[in-house]
């Protein structure tokens, strides 16, 4: 950038403080949990205890007789809607396959019945007075027993349909398929001087936001449902929710307090539906929140998904082909299988070149927990695929891993058949990058690891050995012609303004964002600015917080609203100073002459506009939707410390680096890679389900580690500057793109270490030890 | 609707209250009841600490402690910590530091980190560590929350030696 844009902002590229730290660390009332009602019902859930069944019969009456019962709902007193319940675009990529209840349960975790109580304590003794007989039927925990010949039908519901026209065949359990190919890939084989055929396995995970699933409901005195709720996706859940009940839209507001936490999980609507019927049969607040084990058996999880990659490559290292072939089991309900497939391919065959590219994906129904949209969305699952393979094209030609990536990457200006080829359910749109900084990623990264003290495996000796790993990675920002972001923005007697975005702040910071964004455009400070998000009654409509889409997409919105509000602040500060309006611009919150000898305060001028003369709201609203998918860039770097007695891993150092363009807030940009970056370390190292016959084991922060303050390594994250002129002041996406790194990066440090090539993770220290005794054998 | 109703007498927040509870309520439950909602419910299981305040000045899971256990001790919480014109140190550094993104762990951060200042005077990272590892944060990988309590501690115990 020869011209640096970033050097004039005032607003955005600074640090500015998150406008809701304050009260989160005073412990203010101000997630769902805390703005329930005393007077609010208890709901608890009969969960499922067999991977699949049909339910023959159920008795519910002396759970109804309990104390304190108010409602039990189970299949035969709800309305019986399908509908699917992944917080997606509309009409939904993925199947509809789901009712609020079904007479078939189809994992350990689903649901049978439902108790409201004034208690947890009542609700729980109601519960256990419910009597269900079951049919046990065949489960299905494999991709290969989904695939099988004659293997059990999960959905032979004859509901079940897929709202778009796409590949859905539950009689073999299929959810979906996609495929594309670019140029001819066996072709591009034959050309090959080595080739390469590995098949990886990525595995379950939950994304653990230390707030559990939680949602409120009530009905306000219009007798509207009002639903208050742990969620990333306020607007999809209206839609879904009226859609399961059977209700219009407009019956059903839905608001979003603060968030702790979502990572993807709360993309999902699992909890509404009851809360609000709940809420409409009984006329008193209902209340749910999840267990910790029920976040980890029935909430949302990361696809488990078979990666095999093939590919080929010349001596020079020029790229000849690659191919992926994956296979997606999406647990018992297909929502989001389609999406988190084809982003295997759309988000990772593009960052390397090469013309031969082939690519497919399947999607399967099991009785496994179900997979939902998590953090890195497929993206995660396959770059652990390509990033071991790119190393071992490198080991093959003899050539260091960090100069292959650096020969072969994809660079400004260039394009990728894929962009066009793979979108979600539909083809993608075709894209040519604009900002792409991955090689001053590589080298500030290279640097900060000291890449240039690595050495080759085989000249390692001792129990401890050291390695170096790295990964290369990039994300999107914003699912193009789908994604879609609202705001509005008006002014106060003083010159503050109230924002209202749709935009789904979990936690991330996007309302500071979209703040210093608004406050940009407006020539004020970000102080000026009162957000509200999002509330499906007061503000704009968005699709919510997902597909790293908040800051590119929904920040394009608030700019644009901003911006429309500018106008009318010159256009109404021009006839106070009496001067036309091309001769007025917008300086430090005041309109003003060109040498600043005459001017108006933003807040005289709303004063003049609501009070004085030609009255008027000075009111600005925008909307977004994208043309791209801008990626951002990263390069991630580990030294690790593999004892080769035990298979035990110890991270000595991680460098995160990330070019998200215009970093808008760099503090939070490097808060979400820091945290990224560690969920992706703990889901690489130690995070797992374990199963006995369906059901998971382990579902406890006891027994399914994720990593606290002591277990955590260094990380240093670097925000590597580049500038992407579609986004709003050069920016584009940060959230996402971290988590994917750790696993390949570690499964190439562990190779650099010890000569051991993983396939599988997490890197728990007998599969580490098996894999070098492997190499010594 | 109670079945066994009891009452518990303890100090809370420097103030002696008597609630009424069950022998089978659990302090966390108690106290958010009452109004006390800084302490978060995460995992009910003593494995997050979410829910952490500071009992005799120790700092403890309240969604593993009986309300009754609590009788005649004295229970803090985050209400007790600083405000909107005034929040304490370690509130300031984490709100200057882009150390809050959710939120949600973070009283329970503060109450641990509480307990680490008025216990020891010498805080070398073995001992933060010590107290801060039973507070899982999901967003933010510690970095930040780690060097805004480094500050704190490091300036403290820069007056501790002085003093
Ligand atoms: S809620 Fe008490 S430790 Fe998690
Ligand atoms: S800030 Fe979200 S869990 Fe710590």
């Amino acid at each position: 950038m020869s011209d640096n844009p970033t050097a004039n902002f005032k607003q955005v590229h600074h640090s500015v403080t998150k406008i809701d730290a304050k009260q989160l660390a005073l412990g203010k009332d101000s997630y769902v949990g805390d703005l329930a009602p005393r007077e609010a019902l208890i709901v608890k859930m009969l969960w499922s205890p067999h991977p699949h069944a049909r339910i023959t019969s159920i008795n519910v009456s002396k759970a109804e007789k309990m104390p304190g019962v108010k409602a039990v709902l189970w299949h035969g007193n709800v309305p019986r809607n399908i509908h699917c319940t992944a917080g997606q675009g509309y009409p939904e990529p993925s199947p509809y396959d789901t009712f609020i209840f079904d007479t078939k349960v189809r994992h350990v975790g689903d649901r049978v019945a439902a108790v409201a109580a004034e208690t947890a304590e009542q609700a729980e003794a109601a519960l256990k007075k419910i009597t269900v007989k079951y049919e046990l039927l065949e489960p299905v925990f494999t991709i290969d027993e989904a695939m099988a010949e004659d293997a059990p039908i999960i959905h032979d519901e004859p509901e079940a349909y897929v709202p778009i026209p796409i590949p859905y065949d539950p009689k073999k359990n299929l959810v979906a398929m996609v495929g594309c190919e670019a140029g001819d890939f066996d072709q591009g084989m034959q050309d090959a001087d080595f080739t390469f055929d590995d098949t990886y396995e990525t595995p379950y995970a939950q994304h653990c936001p230390i707030e559990p699933y939680t949602s409120l409901a009530h009905v306000d005195s219009a007798g509207r449902i009002v639903i208050t709720t742990s969620t990333q996706v306020p607007f999809h859940c209206r839609r879904i929710v009226a859609q399961a009940l059977g209700l219009p839209v407009q019956k059903i507001r839905v608001i979003k307090p603060r968030i702790g936490g979502g990572f993807g999980s709360k993309q999902e609507i699992l909890l509404e539906d009851i809360v609000a019927l709940v809420a409409l049969r009984t006329g008193r607040p209902a209340f749910w929140q999840f267990t910790r084990e029920e976040n980890f058996i029935t909430g949302r999880t990361r696809h488990p998904i078979r990666v095999r990659l093939r590919a080929g490559i010349k001596k020079d290292g020029t790229i000849t082909a690659i191919g992926m072939d994956c296979w997606n089991n999406t647990g018992a309900y297909g929502g989001h299988g389609l999406t988190v497939v084809s982003c295997c391919g759309s988000k990772v065959l593009p960052l390397y070149r090469c013309d031969n590219i082939h690519f497919d994906g399947k999607v399967l129904y099991t009785n496994l927990p179900v997979g939902g949209a998590y953090r890195g969305f497929g993206a995660t699952q396959a770059f652990f695929a390509m990033e071991s393979t790119i190393d071992k094209m490198a080991d093959a030609i003899g050539m260091d891993p960090l100069e292959f990536r650096r020969q072969n990457h994809i660079q400004s200006g260039d394009s990728s058949p894929i962009f066009a080829a793979l979108g979600e359910g539909k083809e993608g749109t075709p894209m040519t990058i604009d900002s792409c900084a991955l090689d001053d990623c590589i080298a500030k990264g290279a640097e900060a690891i000291g890449w240039d003290k690595r050495t080759d495996w085989r000249d390692k000796t001792g129990r401890y050995r050291r390695g170096i790993g790295m990964a290369c990675l990039m994300q999107g920002s914003s699912i193009p012609h789908i994604d879609m972001g609202g705001a509005s923005i008006k002014i106060n007697e003083d010159g503050s303004f109230n924002l209202l975005v749709g935009a789904t702040d979990l936690g991330t910071g996007s309302d500071t964002v979209l703040a210093q964004i608004a406050a940009e455009e407006l020539a004020t400070t970000t102080d000026k600015m009162i957000v509200y998000s999002s509330d499906t009654d007061m503000t704009p409509f968005d699709v919510g917080a997902y597909a790293s889409s908040t800051t590119y997409l929904s920040g394009e919105a608030s700019r644009k609203a901003a911006a429309d509000a500018k106008r009318q602040i010159l256009k109404t500060g021009a006839e106070i100073l009496g001067l036309p309006v091309d001769q007025v611009q917008c300086v430090a919150s005041h309109v003003q002459n060109t040498d600043g000898s005459q001017k108006v305060s933003y807040g005289d001028i709303a004063c003049y506009a609501l009070y004085s003369k030609n009255q008027y709201q000075i009111i600005g609203t925008g909307s977004h939707f994208t043309e791209k998918s801008p990626p951002p860039f990263a390069a991630h770097y580990a030294e690790i410390e593999v004892d080769t007695w035990t298979g035990l891993i110890r991270v000595l150092q991680y460098v995160s680096t990330i070019d998200c363009g215009t970093a808008i807030n760099p503090a939070l940009c490097e808060g979400q890679t820091e945290g990224g970056t560690l969920n992706g370390i703990s889901y690489a190292l130690t995070e797992q389900y374990l199963f006995t016959n369906g059901r998971m084991t382990n579902p406890s922060f006891a027994e399914y580690h994720i990593f606290s303050m002591r277990d955590k390594p260094p990380i240093k994250a670097i925000l590597v500057p580049s500038y992407e002129h579609s986004g709003p002041f050069g920016a584009k996406s940060v959230s996402e793109i971290c988590i994917n790194g750790p696993a390949p990066v570690f499964a190439n440090a562990i190779y650099n270490a010890t000569g051991a090539r993983l396939y599988e993770f997490p890197f728990m220290p007998e599969k580490v030890l098996k894999a070098i005794q492997a190499v010594k054998a | 609707m109670k079945k066994n109703p009891q009452t518990v007498q303890f100090t809370i927040n420097g103030e002696s209250k008597t609630f009424i509870t069950e022998p089978d309520e659990k302090l966390l439950d108690l106290l958010r009841r009452e109004g006390y909602k800084g302490a978060k419910f995460g995992c009910g299981q003593g494995t997050c600490g979410s829910c952490t305040v500071l009992m005799d000045g120790r700092a403890v899971y309240s969604c593993l402690l009986y309300a009754m256990q609590v009788e005649g001790h004295e229970i803090r919480t985050i209400e007790s910590i600083g405000t909107h014109d005034n929040p304490s140190e370690f509130q300031q550094e984490l709100i200057d530091g882009g150390a809050v993104q959710c939120g949600y762990c973070i009283p329970g951060m503060i109450m641990s980190a509480t307990a680490l200042m008025e216990n020891e005077t010498h805080f070398d990272d073995e001992t933060v560590r010590e107290y801060m590892d039973g507070n899982l944060c999901r967003c933010t990988g510690y970095e930040k929350i780690w060097s805004a309590l480094r500050r704190v501690l490091d300036r403290q115990e820069a007056q501790n030696t002085q003093s």
